[in-house]
């Protein structure tokens, strides 16, 4: 099969290449957003911390702090107009050492130098007033009321769901293997046939290293540092009301605990280097730190249930900030090396490529009579109205009033519109990652027959 | 609909209850249940042995689930399917203005009483905290056995029973039911749990091993599951066990998410609302039956559970909305296990919301779990020091039931401090 020749092909749908496809998909672009998994945003931007940040802790004049900054505020503004579950819940910094309250002023003064003014410090019995839950031995902190939690799942989806409705074509199970450059034209080899293009855009996460290889690059290497997390039930969400993030050490940001926008409680993430690029298995000594920290930092903590565990990997190169250039001559754009803050830069990210590879002879023409808007998602989160509370809605339309996974409330009129929605869910996961469904703390026992059932009618099997 | 009984979840507690409550005349009842069948668990748990102690006849689950729905319907309770309770909120006259969703809409109901039904589950993979992939494959009994038995499913290759009591084994049949090839029951225990009988039949018949002293330490696969780790606790040793299904069984934790959101008093050990020997909760009005408050128990007991909390609630009703919560009643003397006991339900006498301080609980006796084996092993039931009960010695099994007989209720007393049951004289076996 011969793919029909493309102005740009995006290598990766996460949400790094979906956010650089819907921006170009505002110009007049034959676009083709290329992805090796089933479903966009199935790597790291899948499982992280789910924190929307401010940049206040990035390193002061990196890449990664402007467009952190520019990234963060860009995406408040679109999670609003697209149904992005966020909720701004703030973060206390919290310490717990004489040494850890020395760093303290250090970090308000990089905020300040990051551009971000609005951290204070907090006295032990502020911090106690504001979080009462939290594990004695607490010094003092910082207040930062910007940071927020989102859904890392809507995100990626609802620029995926933009840029396909804006005419991008979106190739799913489609690796890329290689790449012949001759004359105006890249031919990339895929998992699915050549495809001819004029322009690539490297924003294959994990696997970016190599894809920049295949250009000729090979200026960094991926050291896949994985993090483990566990989610807590929805009946612990009440133990706290911001993000209660540590201090941070040169090598990670720490464990943080912190709610969620589907009402459950995050900790995590560990931070440990592996080989492969593809291990997001749990372990049982990472599961044992998590806890002893979460016992420390929230103690009411130990007698809650474990609604889930995970482990994402962060895609860290030995460069500390983003690699991102863009090649003229070569007609080819990277956007490697995105560690632990992809989600929250994305729009930040995107708007830079689109300027570089501009500069680079890209011509962007808007398109006549297009204007970009956010699609709008089904809301998922816990901070406004789901169908299941929403009155008109279930009398408008009964499957809005049938619930069919408990723990989390999803109806079954969201699972038949995701199963019909424009990108569509390619297995079990990805449902669960659309409405929630069977993400709750009976993971199954109630209603994993019934949704594999509804999957099953879709047309989508097991893995 | 006021003044009557809002009943949450149509499982066999609650639907005998319904039936109960109707007897009794107390008022219109309304049982919601959030599945699209009412029946509770039994509906997709094939085999017999349900119906026994409350229905005095002996037939298959779905049978025993269809012939309660029936008796509920026919004694007039309105059994809603679809429908799952939200919340409640108390009102100034002790009714309860409770919140449903179902595909009619959204709907406020006041009740005089609340009944909470709404069973027990089994804690997942995760919950366990049991570490690797996340593939597909690994589920627990509840989900097992919806696919065979309501989904029609068939389930070709290897398969491991994380569990080895009544439920594990019911798993490996419904497993070698749907085609599936069971490797092993894997218990940490020095021992299955199950009836002898139960465990030889399906050894006989399927030639399963029950792997004792043994763990899951691991699962393996990305996308499908490839095997799992399997590690003795005694010694750490570990091997790798293919296999393409992984049950997890048992561990029971009851569904107590309305409970704890209406801010009952909940009970350490059971997990489920603390509730006195008429299975009153804390609040006044609200009373909670099944494996709710014991998890797990089987269906007959559930039944006839709440079958008693029924006649205390329509005892309730007939005395009048009396007074708000706590009033004029002595505060509840609790009632704690040390282990090897686990948990002991009722775990209150002389609730503050219940006048029947010295009622008798279900079947007059409590009921028990011990955390580990002990043969000849006795109960005693102390307050302050004082002894009020001892038992004959008996043999301890986990996740089996030990009963406590309830004769020593009227020597409690209301101003002391908490009751206790001990073991004495016991030893590991």
């Amino acid at each position: 099969m011969t793919l029909a020749p493309a102005d740009v092909v995006i290598i990766g749908a996460g949400v790094v290449g979906t956010a650089i496809a819907r921006t170009l998909a505002a110009y007049s672009l034959d676009i083709v957003l290329a992805e090796a998994a089933r479903d966009v945003g199935t790597g790291t931007s899948k499982a992280n911390t789910a924190i929307l940040h401010t940049g206040f802790d990035a390193k002061p004049g990196s890449l990664e702090s402007r467009l952190l900054s520019r990234g963060s505020e860009l995406l408040r503004g679109y999670a609003s107009a697209a149904r992005i579950p966020v909720e701004r819940t703030g973060a206390l910094l919290v310490a717990w050492t004489p040494d850890q309250v020395a760093a303290l002023p250090s970090i308000e003064e990089n905020a300040r130098r990051n551009g971000y003014r609005a951290v204070r410090p907090l006295a032990a019995a502020e911090l106690y007033a504001r979080e009462p839950a939290l594990g004695p031995g607490a010094l003092g902190g910082l207040e930062i009321p910007d940071e927020s939690v989102i859904c890392p799942w809507t995100t990626p989806l609802a620029f995926a769901t933009e840029a396909v409705a804006a005419g991008v074509r979106l190739l799913l199970s489609t690796q890329v293997t290689g790449v012949v450059s001759a004359g105006d034209f890249h031919e990339l080899a895929t998992a699915r046939g050549p495809l001819r293009c004029r322009w690539v855009v490297n924003a294959a996460g994990l696997g970016s290293d190599e894809v920049d290889r295949m250009f000729g690059g090979g200026g960094f290497t991926i050291r896949p540092r994985r993090g483990e997390l566990i989610v807590f039930d929805k009946l612990a969400r009440t133990l706290l009301r911001s993000i209660l993030l540590p201090v941070p050490t040169a090598r990670t940001k720490g464990v943080l605990v912190a709610p969620t926008v589907y009402g459950n409680v995050l900790l995590g993430p560990t931070a440990e280097d592996v080989g492969d690029r593809s291990d997001t298995a749990t372990t049982e000594a990472g599961l044992r730190s998590l806890l002893a920290a979460g016992r420390r930092i929230l103690p009411g903590l130990a007698t809650e249930e474990v609604t889930s565990t995970y482990a994402g990997l962060r895609a860290a190169t030995e460069h500390s900030d983003y690699v991102i250039s863009v090649d003229g001559r070569g007609r080819y754009a990277c956007a490697g090396g995105i560690r632990s803050t992809g989600l929250s830069a994305s729009l930040g990210i995107a708007e830079h490529v689109a300027g570089r590879l501009e500069e680079a002879g890209l011509v962007l023409k808007p398109r006549p009579g297009f204007s970009v808007s956010p699609p709008v998602m089904p809301y998922i989160g816990e901070a406004g109205v789901r169908p299941y509370q929403d009155a008109a809605a279930i009398a408008a339309d009964p499957a809005y009033g049938q619930i069919v996974c408990h723990c989390e409330r999803v109806t079954g009129g969201e699972i038949r519109d995701a199963l019909a929605s424009p990108v569509r869910p390619a297995d079990l996961a990805g449902l669960r990652r659309r409405t929630r469904a069977g993400n709750g703390r009976c993971q199954g026992f109630y209603c994993g027959a019934a949704v594999s059932r509804l999957l099953a009618e879709a047309g989508i099997g097991a893995p | 609909m006021t003044g009557g009984v809002v009943v949450v979840g149509a499982g066999p507690a609650g639907l005998s209850a319904a039936v109960e409550l109707r007897r009794l005349g107390a008022g219109p009842v309304l049982v919601a249940d959030r599945e699209s069948e009412p029946g509770g668990v039994p509906r997709h748990s094939w085999h017999t042995g349900y119906g026994l102690r409350d229905l005095r006849r002996v037939m298959t689950g779905p049978a025993y689930a269809r012939s309660l729905v029936s008796a509920a319907l026919a004694a007039g309770a309105d059994v809603r399917a679809d429908t799952t309770v939200t919340g409640w909120t108390p009102g100034p006259d002790g009714s309860h203005a409770v919140t449903m969703t179902s595909p009619a809409g959204l709907a406020t109901v006041r009740a005089a009483a609340v009944l909470l039904a709404t069973g027990c589950r089994e804690r997942p993979r995760t919950a366990r905290l049991v570490p690797g992939d996340r593939p597909a494959g690994v589920m627990t009994t509840g989900e097992l056995q919806q696919r065979v038995y309501l989904g029609g499913e068939r389930l070709a290759g290897r398969a491991l029973v994380v569990g080895a009591e009544h439920v594990s084994f019911s798993a490996a049949l419904t497993l070698a039911h749907a085609g599936a090839d069971v490797v092993a029951l894997v218990t940490g225990y020095e021992r299955q749990q199950s009836y002898a009988a139960f465990r030889f039949g399906a050894a006989v018949r399927w030639r399963v091993p029950v792997w004792t002293w043994s763990v899951v330490r691991r699962i393996a696969g990305r996308g499908r599951l490839e095997g799992v780790e399997v590690a003795d606790v005694r010694t750490g040793a570990a091997r790798f066990v293919p296999c393409e299904v992984v049950v997890f069984t048992g561990d029971w934790i009851p569904d107590h998410e309305l409970a704890r959101l209406a801010g009952l008093a909940m009970d350490p050990g059971t997990r489920g609302p603390a509730v006195d020997t008429t299975l009153a909760t804390s609040l006044t009005g609200v009373f909670a039956a099944g494996n709710l408050v014991h998890a797990a128990e089987t269906a007959d007991i559930a039944a006839l559970s709440g079958r008693h909390a029924a006649r205390h609630i329509a005892r309730y009703i007939a005395a009048g909305l009396a007074g708000g919560p706590g009033a004029g009643a002595a505060a509840p003397v609790p009632v704690l296990v040390e282990p090897p006991l686990r948990w002991i339900s009722p775990n209150v006498i002389g609730s503050a919301a219940s006048p029947g301080s010295a009622a008798s609980p279900p079947l007059g006796r409590f009921v028990l779990r011990s955390a580990g084996f002990r043969r000849g092993a006795r109960l005693e039931v102390r307050q302050d020091g004082r002894l009020l009960a001892s038992t004959r010695p008996a043999r301890l099994i986990p996740e089996r039931p030990v009963h406590l007989d309830a004769g020593w209720l009227a020597r409690v007393d209301p101003a002391g401090g908490p009751v206790r049951v001990v073991t004495c004289a016991a030893w590991r076996g």
